[in-house]
């Protein structure tokens, strides 16, 4: 499969010399794109953007690519085949986009929830996924009626850890007796056993499951012991219509397209964007019909709070889970902190792993 | 910590489910070791047996005719094994690599049109006054038909190898096939059905998965249980019981850490996750360590068969 669309960037490249201002643009991945959570939220994005552009943009990926020298080589081959801007859709991808870039200064690199950014033909981008982690939390609050809500997280990285937090933070302040019961799983997709989680979870009292890892099966799990549960990175209400109450759905798709306009434009430079619902690159799904129609307008009213900057999810008071004090009262967290957040919040009785 | 939370009829049951996919792969590649195969294409047959299966009980409205689906896909997959390494005498490790390969991409693609689809209900085996025995009711007696049927399937191979003609037919086969031959046995015959048992195994154990522990179908959805079932084999020095101890074993740890991560235990959480992997290394190296006790490997295990030779 790689090597075909690999040719495919080739001959394509070598057929179409004559139209300058098409704009080649490549993806790796490094999931399948029907994953139905985080790959697929990417090429939803790659669909939108080659919509958009038309035969202005000629888009081209490669699916399942694995991090290190796999990465390098299919990058380097589309960086030879005249590709201008390349997408490197997933965290792991850093060392390899900084060798490539460093070798083609003269193709656009987008890297994926980063943070190595060594020449300054790299971009950084990622999602501010604890603004909708607080809109599940909020929900989830009002929601439980046994005050356990059992969470599944992949990997204690910052973006998983605030996520967290933001959630407990915000169902906490509507229900002061909710306790969160954490599982990590130390993978991203592992169905069989992100649904033994699901069960146990359930088992210990939990009725509202979250998950941070990307199967679809813990909703369905849910929905089978008639709990309930949020999906993660896209819409997976089919796979509970009952459990499932809602989900932070990625949308890269704006962002993509501001940036190909951009390099179009001769304006493209390196940046580090951090993005979330102002800039329309995290939306819920609908609200399930089963949240009563006024917590619906409590969860809009914070997305629009949010939005606005009126209101930050981590505004103190806050304290660390050791009791001492992080965030005074209306202080408000800076990116620095949230980008390598690596503790609990007070309250969370799960031991922070190391 | 919060143990009081945990309760060890619901672990006793959840680890039964855990454990019955992996031990279903186990004990089909334990009789095609016996017959001196070697074939590492168990994950790829599992997924195959996943997806063929799941296609199968939504088509037909039938778990039980997903099931027989799935071990036809897996038999399938294993054909392909079979005249590989015995009509076509490819090595062994190489073609059964390739199978997992394989197998993962062709489901991606066959499996396509099935994403977000629920699949019938197996029903829980309805075992009458045995399900209210206190604690052991509930671990034991409220299962579906596929972990009692998997049970009496390791008995059935236990006695198969152990008793029957056709069993130690099999297993001369695998211990010199020099010698099988020069007696007269088919050595490939026997060996094309060894690989074409444990190529229904492994699409049974993946059916499991897709209809009955998740239930649904997802690209790529066994992530590793394949190569689980292979270690097992190695585990349990070729004997079906040991076997089953041994995923029994491997589905509790996996189970039990997922327990007290919820319960809240504050062990570090890391050393929980990899534990289930940590103790099946280590009773790999107690086993193999041990002095005067043979692995029992089989001798012809993964060596080529010509007649002629």
């Amino acid at each position: 499969m790689k090597k075909l669309l690999t040719a495919a960037v080739l001959s394509a490249a070598l057929a179409t010399p004559a139209l300058a201002d098409t704009t080649k643009v490549g993806f790796i991945y490094i999931g399948p794109v029907g994953d139905f959570g985080w790959t697929a939220g990417h090429d939803r994005a790659r669909q939108e953007l080659q919509e958009h552009f038309g035969d202005a943009v000629e888009t081209s990926i490669v699916e399942n690519v694995d991090y290190g020298a796999d990465a390098e080589r299919v990058m380097t081959q589309m960086a030879l085949s005249g590709t201008d801007m390349i997408f490197a859709a997933s965290f792991g991808y850093g060392p390899d986009v900084n060798a490539v870039a460093g070798r083609f200064p003269d193709v656009a690199f987008q890297h994926a929830t980063g943070y190595i950014q060594e020449h300054d033909n790299i971009s950084l981008f990622d999602a501010r996924f604890y603004e909708g982690r607080a809109v599940l939390g909020h929900i989830a609050g009002k929601m439980t009626e046994t005050n356990t809500i059992g969470y599944i997280a992949s990997y204690p990285i910052p973006a998983v850890v605030s996520g967290i937090n933001s959630a407990y933070l915000h169902a906490k302040a509507v229900n002061p007796d909710v306790n969160f019961r954490i599982i990590w799983t130390y993978s991203w997709f592992d169905p069989a056993l992100e649904a033994d989680a699901a069960e146990t979870l359930i088992e210990q009292g939990a009725d509202v499951i979250m998950q941070h890892t990307d199967s679809t099966a813990a909703v369905r799990v849910a929905e089978d012991a008639g709990v309930m549960a949020f999906g993660q990175a896209s819409d997976m209400t089919e796979f509970g219509p009952n459990a499932h109450l809602s989900a932070i759905v990625d949308r890269w798709a704006p962002y993509y397209i501001s940036r190909v306009q951009a390099l179009k434009d001769g304006t493209w430079e390196a940046q580090n964007s951090w993005m979330g619902f102002a800039e329309g690159i995290i939306e819920m799904a609908p609200w399930n019909d089963r949240i009563p129609a006024e917590l619906q307008e409590e969860a809009d009213g914070l997305i629009a709070a949010i939005s606005a900057e009126e209101y930050h999810p981590f505004t103190g008071p806050i304290n660390r889970q050791d009791g001492t004090a992080w965030l005074a009262d209306g202080e408000v967290a800076d990116d620095g902190a949230l980008a390598t957040m690596d503790f609990f919040v007070e309250g969370i009785t799960a031991e922070f792993p190391n | 910590m919060i143990l009081g939370s945990i309760n060890p009829a619901v672990l006793m049951a959840a680890l039964m489910v855990a454990a019955t996919p992996i031990l279903l792969a186990a004990i089909g590649e334990l009789v095609v070791e016996k017959a001196g195969v070697l074939n590492l294409g168990v994950e790829g047959m599992m997924i195959m047996g996943a997806c063929v299966g799941f296609i199968v009980a939504v088509n037909t409205g039938s778990p039980i005719m997903g099931f027989i689906g799935a071990a036809l896909g897996g038999i399938a997959l294993s054909l392909l094994f079979a005249l590989l390494t015995q009509a076509l005498m490819t090595n062994q490790v190489a073609s059964g690599l390739a199978l997992t390969l394989f197998g993962l991409g062709l489901t991606a693609l066959l499996g396509q049109g099935y994403v977000g689809i629920t699949p019938p209900r197996t029903p829980k085996l309805d075992l009458g006054p045995l399900s209210d025995i206190p604690f052991l009711g509930r671990a034991l007696f409220t299962h579906d038909i596929v972990v009692y049927l998997t049970i009496a399937l390791v008995g059935a191979v236990w006695w198969f190898l152990k008793y029957s003609r056709a069993g130690m037919i099999l297993r001369a086969v695998g211990e010199n096939h020099d010698a099988a031959h020069a007696l007269g046995y088919h050595v490939k015959r026997v060996r094309v059905f060894a690989i074409m048992f444990g190529g229904a195994c492994a699409g049974l154990g993946g059916a499991y998965l897709s209809l009955i522990r998740v239930p649904q179908w997802t690209e790529g959805m066994t992530v590793g249980a394949g190569w689980i079932a292979l270690a097992l084999v190695v585990f349990a020095s070729w004997r079906p019981w040991r076997a089953m101890a041994g995923a029994y074993l491997f589905g509790g740890v996996v189970v039990l850490q997922l327990n007290l991560q919820a319960a809240g235990v504050r062990i570090p959480v890391e050393y929980l996750s990899m534990s289930p992997y940590l103790i099946t290394i280590l009773v790999l190296v107690i086993i193999s360590s041990g002095k005067g006790r043979s692995l029992n490997a089989p001798g012809s295990l993964n060596k080529p068969f010509h007649a002629s030779s």
